[in-house]
């Protein structure tokens, strides 16, 4: 329930990003959503990294907890 | 099984980064920013680096305070940890603002009361680093790292914030009389970015902080522990 919350609300800012027109010489190619896709590829794949080294910490401080 | 603590605070930073990176790329811009033109983009990049920076270093500041109050292990690792992310935040900070720099005014570094503040203070927290490798006695180590951070955040505050708002002529925004997000009156949209930025590159710090804290607790243990069975042996 809380994701979907979350998500929804990340979702809706956008709404507002395609409804605007293409005037900036910024987007009238298209090309910056590919860079903004490989930005976001690389910030996916530095998170995945940081969780399993997360996790890697917690299975050793539980290990000597226990 | 809850095998990541403090997970909402990371998720939050997660998506938040991701927005930032994501829609800080594609918003519309006020059209009256002058030569920065597009690069006022890095308004959520580079901006945010020193909003947190300031915040990290002040809730090290505060877990400092609160090992002279209470010395315990874990505000000792904090305060140091903190410390050092935060700045890592301004190293980040300062290689994009001379980066930035050399694209707009044409050199990486003015001799510019912002700019030479930072320097002053980065280096004054070099002093703090130093101080935490050159005491062997672990807990004088953490007494005087503890006092002179206590000191020095205020100092440093001062330095890069407190003193270019004064001075008289600065070249960098947000100081002196240069300009801040309320000369931008078109389509000032920026801060339905920047604000998000800001707490988002400040919780994704907070997170490596928290990772290292914990691997330096454990290893602390490891080691106490290590120490304690040799002794048990010896005997």
């Amino acid at each position: 329930m809380k994701y979907f919350i979350l998500i929804t609300l990340l979702l809706s800012s956008f709404v507002d990003l395609w409804a605007q027109d293409e005037t900036s010489v910024f987007r009238t190619s298209g090309k910056i959503y590919v860079v903004v896709g490989i930005i976001a590829i690389i910030f996916i794949l530095i998170v995945a990294y940081l969780i399993r080294l997360d996790k890697k910490i917690a299975q050793l401080e539980n290990k000597n907890n226990s | 099984m809850n095998l990541i603590p403090n997970k909402w605070y990371k998720i939050l930073a997660i998506l938040l980064v991701l927005y930032v990176l994501v829609y800080g790329l594609l918003i519309d811009l006020p059209t009256d920013v002058g030569i920065l033109d597009e690069t006022i983009r890095n308004l959520f990049y580079h901006v945010p680096m020193w909003f947190g920076m300031m915040l990290i270093l002040l809730a090290a500041w505060v877990n400092s305070i609160l090992y002279l109050t209470n010395p315990t292990q874990k505000r000792d690792v904090y305060a140091a940890e903190l410390t050092n992310v935060g700045l890592l935040m301004g190293f980040c900070g300062v290689f994009t603002g001379m980066f930035w720099a050399y694209n707009t005014w044409g050199t990486p570094w003015t001799n510019d009361p912002k700019l030479n503040g930072v320097a002053a203070g980065m280096a004054m927290y070099g002093g703090y680093w130093l101080l935490q490798k050159s005491v062997e006695d672990n807990m004088k180590r953490a007494r005087l790292a503890a006092v002179y951070n206590v000191f020095v955040f205020p100092l440093f505050i001062a330095l890069i914030y407190v003193m270019p708002k004064l001075s008289q002529f600065s070249i960098h925004p947000g100081s002196g009389e240069s300009v801040n997000f309320k000369s931008y009156n078109q389509t000032n949209n920026m801060e339905l970015v920047f604000y998000p930025a800001v707490i988002a590159w400040t919780l994704l710090f907070v997170w490596i902080a928290e990772l290292k804290s914990r691997y330096q607790l454990l290893k602390i243990k490891k080691e106490n522990e290590i120490l304690y069975s040799d002794h048990l042996t010896t005997k």
